[in-house]
């Protein structure tokens, strides 16, 4: 067992993450560029053909499944400019994550700044 | 001789930029954050530096996972930043310093540090957020900036220790450059905030205020950290707080905290800022 496999809800992106997401990160890489940002709302399964991602990923990207898309090794830098393309803030991804609405995610964080 | 005048680690978040080019900085949400950078700009203007070298790590607008330096360094005439694909407005190009990046370079490969290069950098909001609150676009346009990047994306991460020593690599290398400047170092980053996981959201205020407090006198328990307890303390993204350990080991003599400031929330992130000044650069200064 490696030190970081226990931090709760946390999924470290090492390695071995960073390979098996590989494809997934370049294509979300790739959206850093608006006229990629278009292609792939044009025809989101022809842009990822193009970058051969898994049925997993491209299951996890229809469904908009942050948790999921983290586990076929996206990395949430790279995520961040792919939700973005559906105007989802990291706010928006967080409330997803944790399964609450976004309201109450945004109480959450007020709720740690108190002392 | 160049001096290093001070140091000052900020927040980076995109939100930040959002609201500056917003004009919200007296919005209630927003207040209690720029409320403590005034003490920064009159520290800044105080000092009134010629040079700031930017410590901060890139989310995946100039590297890709296909090379991911652990240390990299920018010898550019000018830094340009882009769409990162989320919506945050350009920013105008920063100038650079070669001269004064090659005599760094050199210095820090002599010293054992073989930092990546690199002649063409996009800066992504890491590097410009900083600037932005720091300093207006015409104080800006007079500043020469380095920028030095630590892989906080791909783990394995340097060490605390690893990023503190290169830190103090980083200062040797600056003041040794023949020509009088004064040098501010920026630490861009954290403090703690988690973006991914069921843990998304996550914020430790008690370790933040702890770090915030130790890394003035006593940066060298902060070194002891492994990388793995560090991101159980400050989060996934918080480990940013890499980019502070490398501009605190580049301060050298008696450090003192100017300012601190720590407001939570700023979208998912505890705020902060700290200025940091070293007797060393008060007398000479």
């Amino acid at each position: 067992m490696r030190e970081y496999d226990d931090i709760p809800g946390t999924v470290v992106f090492d390695g071995v993450m960073a390979s098996r997401g590989y494809a997934l990160n370049r294509m979300c890489f790739s959206f850093n560029d608006q006229a990629n940002r278009a292609a792939y709302l044009l025809d989101e399964d022809a842009y990822c053909d193009r970058f051969q991602l898994t049925s997993e990923q491209r299951r996890a990207l229809k469904t908009r499944d942050v948790l999921e898309l983290l586990k076929a090794g996206g990395n949430i830098y790279y995520l961040a400019k792919w939700a973005g393309i559906y105007g989802m803030s990291v706010q928006d991804m967080g409330a997803q994550q944790r399964g609450m609405p976004v309201e109450e995610f945004i109480q959450m964080l007020a709720s740690a700044g108190e002392r | 001789m160049a001096t290093i005048v001070g140091a000052v680690a900020t927040s980076h978040i995109p939100a930040i930029g959002k609201a500056l080019a917003k004009g919200l900085q007296n919005d209630p949400y927003w207040k209690p954050f720029f409320s403590g950078y005034d003490t920064v700009h009159a520290w800044l203007a105080d000092v009134n530096p010629d040079v700031a070298v930017v410590i901060y790590n890139d989310h995946g607008l100039n590297f890709f996972l296909d090379k991911m330096p652990t240390f990299a360094i920018g010898a550019a005439q000018e830094y340009c930043n882009d769409d990162e694909g989320w919506g945050l407005s350009v920013c105008q190009p920063t100038r650079g310093f070669p001269e004064l990046s090659w005599h760094v370079i050199d210095s820090l490969i002599t010293h054992e540090f073989d930092i990546t290069t690199c002649q063409e950098l996009l800066v992504d909001h890491g590097f410009v957020v900083p600037l932005s609150l720091l300093w207006s676009e015409a104080r800006l346009r007079s500043i020469r900036t380095i920028p030095i990047v630590v892989n906080t994306v791909q783990y394995p991460y340097p060490t605390p220790l690893r990023c503190f020593k290169l830190g103090v690599a980083l200062g040797e290398a600056i003041r040794s450059f023949d020509e009088d400047l004064r040098v501010v170092l920026i630490g861009s980053g954290g403090l703690s905030h988690q973006l991914e996981g069921q843990r998304a959201g996550f914020i430790n205020r008690e370790f933040d205020l702890e770090f915030m407090e130790k890394i003035v006198t006593q940066p060298e328990v902060l070194t002891r950290y492994s990388i793995a307890e560090l991101i159980r303390l400050v989060g996934s993204q918080g480990i940013e707080i890499l980019n502070w350990l490398v501009m605190r080991g580049a301060l050298n003599g008696d450090v003192t905290a100017r300012h601190s400031h720590y407001h939570v929330p700023i979208s998912n992130t505890a705020g902060a800022t700290l200025v940091l000044e070293s007797r060393e650069a008060s007398v000479s200064g």
